[in-house]
């Protein structure tokens, strides 16, 4: 008896002289998934939005230009690969911003206020975001709320927490600690902050964990279809859970990276970035269906929103046309993923 | 496999009971599967042939009587468990994942990890020796898909069942549950699955198959449990009953008596007519 766990039995191959396959081959080629077009597309979009800004502004395509899009891509970026974890599994995470925004008033509040050392205050602040994480999966998971009205709501209590909590200051005169992120270093000529390479890192580990790990593969899988999933004896909820607590700790690395952009804790900080990773991510192909998406289409997505907002503004336009622009363009992708699946 | 093990079944149930309150579901039901054979289940809508089939696969948890897996005594308390024992259930609603790929879809849940510390710490996938797996399988099967690495959902509805078949014959080390596998499924695409239920049957695992379509049950059946209202009333052969006298067993409009075998039909001789429980297969 073999153990179920590491190979399948595979009973004796004696049957079976070659009659035709039952399932026949005679088919053309395999039909194009939808997720083809998925992927290339944020690709192409991307390149000719660089294109439309190059012949609009002179200062465009210049390294200068492209580390100042890195560092406004780099926190949105951050919270897009805990959005795309949850959006994969179907669901969808409107407190991100907020509790990225808590997260960092707890660190700051704690090292500047309360004298916590700032390497405690900071694990503390992602703590907070983590169990804001676990909050919206238990709800999710437990009592089989929906993801939608879940952070919704954790959204304004989030938002709450950061103003009772800071007594609605910004909290400045951080430690160094909490600020190296922000700091640069050259690279002929340019600077690039550090954590730009640490929301690289998390792509590409999440990229890892996704198309490589068991814990990924199940993640695709409850996302497409969850109760296959269930009957294939995977722990649905518990994995649920997880991606959301997961998510949390992302949120929090948001917020370190948020606290080392600005130099101080910013009550007001966070409050239209969900929408803004959420655009990221369906820019970058990622279904809001679940089960479909790539975490490179996400950073692909979160440079689309980048170089809009900074194109944007190079061409002088204000600022309120471009919350406008992004608005459009979640709907144009949005609709584009559900004629894409509709094909099928 | 030798005969003398055909004299056991392999699974087999005595005095099922399950109630859900004044109802009950399944009233002392009998059941008995052998090696080799595919055994159809039939029986009208709330005849309780899917409460039976769900307290042989773990799913629900019968009030009363014993089911026996391979001459033991089992009680599952969950699907997990039955499956844990090696009884693997194919669903009808074609329970795959569709954007993910073949081998993905095989296996799901049990999925084969890297060699050393790759696998055992960052539990990171061996996708080369899925796929080449998913490969032998899908081939053994005679299931004609080239990649593995397609998406389900690029596949036909027919071919989509193959990969669950597929999956479950893999994995099954005592038998195969079947649910409806062909009622989603075309007449061409119903046909295909039909010669691969036979093929998991030759290759060794013994199938139920739970079906209301009366010519597929009588296409590849080796005997046909009736089932109704709560109980097994009668195990027919295919060979000696009609298609006609089925349907009379299973809406009651014809009566199958147990202790009398054949009364009911005056031309009836065949062995199909023996006392449920008794009768072995050919």
């Amino acid at each position: 008896m073999s153990d179920p766990q590491t190979q399948p039995s595979g009973q004796v191959a004696t049957a079976g002289g070659p009659s035709e396959p039952p399932a026949s081959t005679k088919r053309g080629r395999p039909k194009v998934s939808g997720d083809r077009i998925a992927q290339l597309g944020p690709l192409i979009a991307l390149i000719v939005a660089c294109i439309f800004f190059a012949t609009q502004s002179d200062r465009f395509l210049t390294l200068g230009n492209f580390s100042l899009i890195l560092q406004q891509v780099m926190v949105i970026g951050t919270l897009a690969v805990g959005q795309t974890l949850i959006i994969l599994t179907a669901g969808i995470d409107l407190s991100c911003g907020t509790v990225m925004a808590f997260g960092s008033i707890v660190m700051t509040k704690l090292a500047v206020i309360s004298g916590v050392p700032p390497v405690l205050a900071i694990l503390i602040g992602i703590g907070a975001c983590a169990a804001f994480g676990f909050i919206n999966g238990a709800l999710v998971t437990g009592l089989s709320l929906p993801p939608f009205i879940v952070t919704l709501g954790t959204f304004n209590i989030a938002y709450a927490l950061t103003h009772i909590y800071s007594e609605d200051e910004t909290i400045s005169g951080l430690p160094s600690v909490m600020t190296a992120l922000g700091t640069s270093f050259r690279i002929g000529g340019t600077a690039f902050t550090y954590g730009t390479l640490v929301t690289l890192a998390l792509f590409a580990g999440v990229w890892f964990m996704l198309s490589q790990t068991t814990w990924g593969r199940r993640l695709f899988a409850l996302g497409d279809n969850p109760e296959a999933t269930r009957l294939m004896g995977i722990p649905v909820k518990k994995q649920l859970l997880m991606v959301y607590v997961v998510a949390g700790v992302i949120y929090g690395i948001a917020a370190l990276l948020l606290v080392g952009r600005l130099n101080v804790g910013d009550p007001n900080a966070g409050l239209t970035d969900n929408l803004d990773a959420i655009t990221a991510v369906v820019l970058g192909g990622t279904s809001l269906f679940g089960g479909r998406g790539t975490i490179i289409g996400t950073l692909i997505g979160a440079l689309i929103v980048g170089v809009l907002r900074d194109g944007l503004v190079l061409m002088g336009v204000q600022s309120i046309y471009q919350v406008l622009i992004t608005g459009i363009l979640v709907i144009v992708a949005v609709s584009v993923d559900q004629l894409a699946r509709k094909r099928i | 496999m030798s005969t003398g093990t055909d004299k056991q079944p392999i699974l087999q149930a005595r005095g099922l009971v399950k109630r859900y309150g004044n109802v009950t579901a399944i009233d002392g039901a009998d059941f008995d599967l052998y090696h080799g054979e595919i055994l159809a289940v039939i029986g009208d809508n709330g005849a309780g042939k899917s409460s039976m089939i769900k307290a042989l696969s773990g799913a629900t948890i019968p009030d009363e009587g014993t089911i026996m897996l391979d001459g033991q005594e089992v009680r599952f308390k969950s699907p997990l468990e039955a499956r844990r024992a090696g009884i693997e259930t194919v669903y009808q609603d074609l329970a795959v994942a569709p954007a993910l790929d073949i081998a993905t879809n095989l296996f799901l849940g049990r999925e084969q990890k890297r060699a050393g510390p790759l696998g055992s710490i960052l539990r990171m996938l061996d996708h080369k020796a899925m796929r080449r797996e998913a490969e032998r399988q899908m081939k053994m099967l005679q299931i004609g898909i080239r990649s593995m690495s397609q998406a389900v959902e690029t596949l036909s509805g027919g071919q989509r069942q193959g990969v669950a078949v597929a999956r479950a014959a893999a994995w099954a080390r005592k038998l195969v549950i079947m649910d409806e596998p062909t009622a989603a499924l075309g007449v061409r695409e119903s046909g295909q699955v039909l010669e691969l239920i036979k093929r998991v049957r030759d290759n060794g695992l013994p199938v139920i198959l739970i079906s209301h379509n009366m010519p597929h049950v009588f296409e590849i059946a080796d005997r046909i449990h009736i089932h109704r209202l709560g109980r097994r009333v009668a195990v027919v052969s295919p060979q000696t009953h009609t298609m006609h006298e089925v349907v009379g067993i299973m809406t009651g409009a014809v009566v199958h008596d147990l202790e009398h075998p054949g009364d009911e039909h005056e031309d009836d001789k065949g062995p199909g007519a023996t006392p449920a429980g008794e009768q072995q297969p050919q």
